[in-house]
């Protein structure tokens, strides 16, 4: 029997993402920590499997052994399958040679010999940095309706936003003439969302052109576009008014987890027609102490409150010592906030402690906007230390060093 | 314990915890927040390394079934060995045709064949009623070293307790060796047999043979009593933390004290993982108005109300106004704004509509069964 897959997704998880710092020093920026118990990555492979799709390559480069093992099999979002699944793909020598994947259309021409496994119609291509709950099936029914090439999905931004992103320019029945990355003076608004699905024949066609291009950078939205453009393909705009939300900085990080909080949260986790899958640590539910507080917060297992939690999210294991005060942060897996001390408009990164009476951060009030402290992974903040708004630690933070 | 086949009686004397076994065994009663009772028995066997685990059911075990499915989450959906199911089985020949076993051993001679295909040296049988996170690798030890026959885990303590007539208690010599067994004694309840026990796989196979042919079924009665002295009976005693679930005020008691930190160290934070079947569930959401204080939560609540001194499952929401004190609150309730609630047991899927009143007692907790609307 022939097996084949009519449509795969191929995600591009290999990028560091060096805006967020400390954060993604031993770690890919897909495997950072999202929301109280998901990584980012958990989205974009959660909507592959919520839209039927059941076989996704991840690409992995930067960092990626945290990321290898989370993905492990795939079980944890049903891509343990007997045909297809998750599977992780690093770049890898061929014959006497090999190379670093050079570019997003590198990444993907590299990898043409797992996509020709499943002999696919149309291959769905994803970055791993962004949070938003989408159906790519209805996309690509899209896709086949106007019998396209490429269907990109965009977001209506504001005209003073459009300059940050790669802009599609349409006609009204949204086909694509134009691609501008980025422009000073946009003409349209509709700014690519970085999800494409592709006619596999065509994409094969224009990833073999590009490599055999040597001065091509060979990145899908800088040479693919532009080529397929130029060549007179029908390319699309897919148009998406729901929450997306590109994670890059320390900032829209902070912003997107704190989004989660309160009623009126824009985007729905609690849902059970789309749920967001992740490895499950297997802790203990959350206790919370006498004289703990806790508001407008989400909290998840394995964590203990003893102090005081506002408007923040807790992951997993996170200890909240008496008289501490949380407020305003995100405070991830296994961090220990011990006695006293006092966290405010911060993101305290895995296993971090900020020791007795220590202080991190300010009242959000008090401090500029998106001056956002950030405490590295496995950093210690010593007894009576402090850390400024808007500071990085990356290495451990002495009360003598202590210059705020 | 690679060398140690498991078997798990999962049914008990149920009588005392009615409303919660009406639909289930006792082994899928949730506990914990976000347990069912035998996770705790088979996390620690997987915990030892035992890798093969043969859980016999009798009535109502679909809830199990549905609980530990293939048992992957305890990591025993295994090509060799893993998890089995073993339900009742009945001989077309047999004269209890259609009847359900009598006893432990009769229950034995149902899964004779299961056994026999085993290749483990050792058996360790338990019970699947009990509150602990231990490992067996001490007590096969022991069982080895004292060439012992048959080697009962049994904890110290005052049972004096009527919920615990339907257990053995020991007498022992200074070597851990058994000189008397007895059931439901008058005095002398300080050894009490929990029902888990070590012994040499052959050894089993012949007295499965021997109780089968002289028509007895009991395994307290007709091996333990019946073979006090011709048999090497041991006992192994139990020094971590154990609760042994035997009435509707031990289930809630047992439960509550998980929000003692020492009895939490023990059995979640300091051991091995208690493995469960996992549930997807987001975050728990604390809102403006919530007060919670001295709770064990689980994820996927909503709290916008009032929470003290309680155990709340995966999925509960209480809305804002309303109160909870005391309470074990399982699975997807909803209790609605103004009401109140004080030692109360609300099983799956309960709702408590607004301004209801609902106290019970400490030591007779009211207990809503599933799917109550209040």
């Amino acid at each position: 029997m022939k097996l084949k897959k009519e449509c795969i997704a191929m995600l591009l998880a290999g990028g560091q993402g060096s805006r967020l710092g400390v954060l993604t020093k031993d770690i890919a920026k897909p495997a950072v920590p999202f929301g109280g118990k998901y990584r980012i990555i958990d989205f974009p492979l959660s909507n592959c499997v919520n839209s039927g799709i059941d076989t996704v390559g991840v690409l992995t480069q930067y960092m990626p052994l945290d990321l290898n093992t989370y993905i492990g099999n795939g079980g944890p979002w049903d891509l343990d399958r007997n045909f297809g699944g998750a599977a992780i793909l690093p770049p890898y020598m061929h014959g006497k040679v090999g190379e670093w994947y050079k570019g997003t259309a590198n990444a993907i021409y590299q990898n043409i010999q797992f996509i020709e496994n499943y002999d696919p119609e149309y291959v769905v291509v994803l970055s791993g940095d962004h949070i938003y709950k989408m159906d790519y099936n209805k996309m690509l029914e899209y896709h086949k309706a106007n019998e396209a090439a490429c269907t990109i999905a965009v977001l209506n931004v504001t005209l003073a936003e459009a300059s940050r992103f790669g802009i599609m320019n349409t006609d009204e029945n949204n086909h694509i003439y134009e691609f501008e990355e980025k422009p000073k003076h946009p003409k349209s608004t509709k700014a690519s969302m970085g999800i494409y699905v592709f006619t596999w024949s065509k994409l094969k066609k224009y990833l073999v052109e590009d490599e055999a291009n040597p001065k091509s950078e060979n990145d899908f939205g800088k040479n693919i576009i532009p080529a397929m453009l130029g060549a007179g393909e029908t390319l699309m705009a897919y148009e998406f008014d729901d929450y997306w939300k590109d994670v890059g900085t320390i900032e829209s990080l902070w912003e997107a987890n704190m989004e989660l909080l309160g009623e009126d949260s824009p985007i729905k986790l609690n849902d059970p027609d789309w749920r967001i899958y992740s490895r499950n640590p297997n802790q203990q539910p959350h206790y919370i102490a006498a004289g703990a507080e806790v508001r407008n917060s989400i909290i998840t297992e394995g964590a203990e409150i003893r102090g005081k939690v506002g408007h923040s999210v807790i992951f997993h294991g996170v200890y909240v010592g008496k008289d501490a005060v949380v407020e305003d942060s995100v405070i991830l897996p296994n961090a220990v906030i011990e006695d006293g001390a006092v966290v405010r408009y911060s993101i305290v990164a895995q296993d971090a402690v900020i020791e007795k009476g220590a202080v991190v951060g300010a009242p959000k009030e008090e401090c500029e906007p998106g001056a956002i402290a950030v405490i590295g992974e496995n950093i210690k903040v010593e007894a009576g230390a402090s850390v400024a708004p808007g500071v990085m630690a990356g290495e451990n933070v002495r009360k003598e060093a202590d210059q705020s | 314990m690679k060398s140690t086949l498991g078997i798990i009686f999962t049914y008990k004397y149920e009588e005392d915890l009615k409303t919660l076994t009406q639909l289930r065994s006792i082994a899928s009663i949730p506990f914990g927040g976000r347990y069912r009772i035998i996770d705790f028995i088979l996390s620690s066997m997987v915990n030892s390394g035992i890798t093969k685990i043969g859980m016999i059911t009798r009535t109502n075990y679909s809830s199990l079934m549905d609980h530990v499915g293939s048992g992957k989450e305890w990591d025993l959906a295994r090509k060799k060995d893993g998890l089995y199911i073993l339900p009742p089985f009945s001989n077309p020949a047999s004269v209890n045709y259609a009847t359900n076993f009598r006893g432990r051993m009769e229950a034995l001679a149902n899964i004779t064949n299961f056994i026999r295909r085993s290749s483990e040296e050792y058996v360790l049988m338990t019970d699947a009623d009990m509150i602990t996170n231990m490992t067996f690798d001490d007590m096969l030890a022991q069982h080895i070293e004292k060439n012992a026959d048959i080697t009962l885990l049994y904890k110290k303590g005052n049972f004096t307790n009527e919920s615990y007539s339907q257990f053995c208690f020991l007498s022992l010599d200074e070597d851990e060796k058994v000189t008397d067994v007895t059931i439901n004694p008058a005095m002398d309840r300080n050894n009490l047999s929990v029902g888990t026990l070590i012994i040499r796989k052959s050894l089993l196979e012949s007295l499965i043979q021997q109780c089968s042919s002289h028509n007895l079924y009991g395994f307290r009665r007709d091996v333990l009593q019946a073979h006090l002295h011709d048999l090497k009976i041991y006992g192994y005693e139990c020094r971590n933390y154990f609760n042994i679930i035997t009435s509707i005020a031990s289930y809630f008691d047992s439960n509550m004290e998980l929000l003692n930190d020492d009895v939490r160290r023990d059995l979640f934070i300091d051991n091995n993982s208690i493995f469960t079947k996992i549930r997807d569930e987001v975050p728990t959401e604390y809102r403006n108005d919530s007060v919670v204080s001295n709770s064990l939560i689980a994820d996927g609540c909503l709290i916008e109300g009032t929470v003290e001194n309680s155990i709340i499952f995966r999925g509960v929401h209480v809305r804002k106004g309303a109160i909870v004190q005391n309470s074990i609150l399982m699975q997807d309730t909803e209790i609605q704004s103004g009401s109140q609630i004080n030692y109360v047991i609300a099983d799956k899927d309960v709702v408590i509509r607004q301004n209801r009143k609902l106290f019970g007692y400490q030591k007779f907790p009211t207990v809503l069964s599933k799917g109550s609307l209040v």
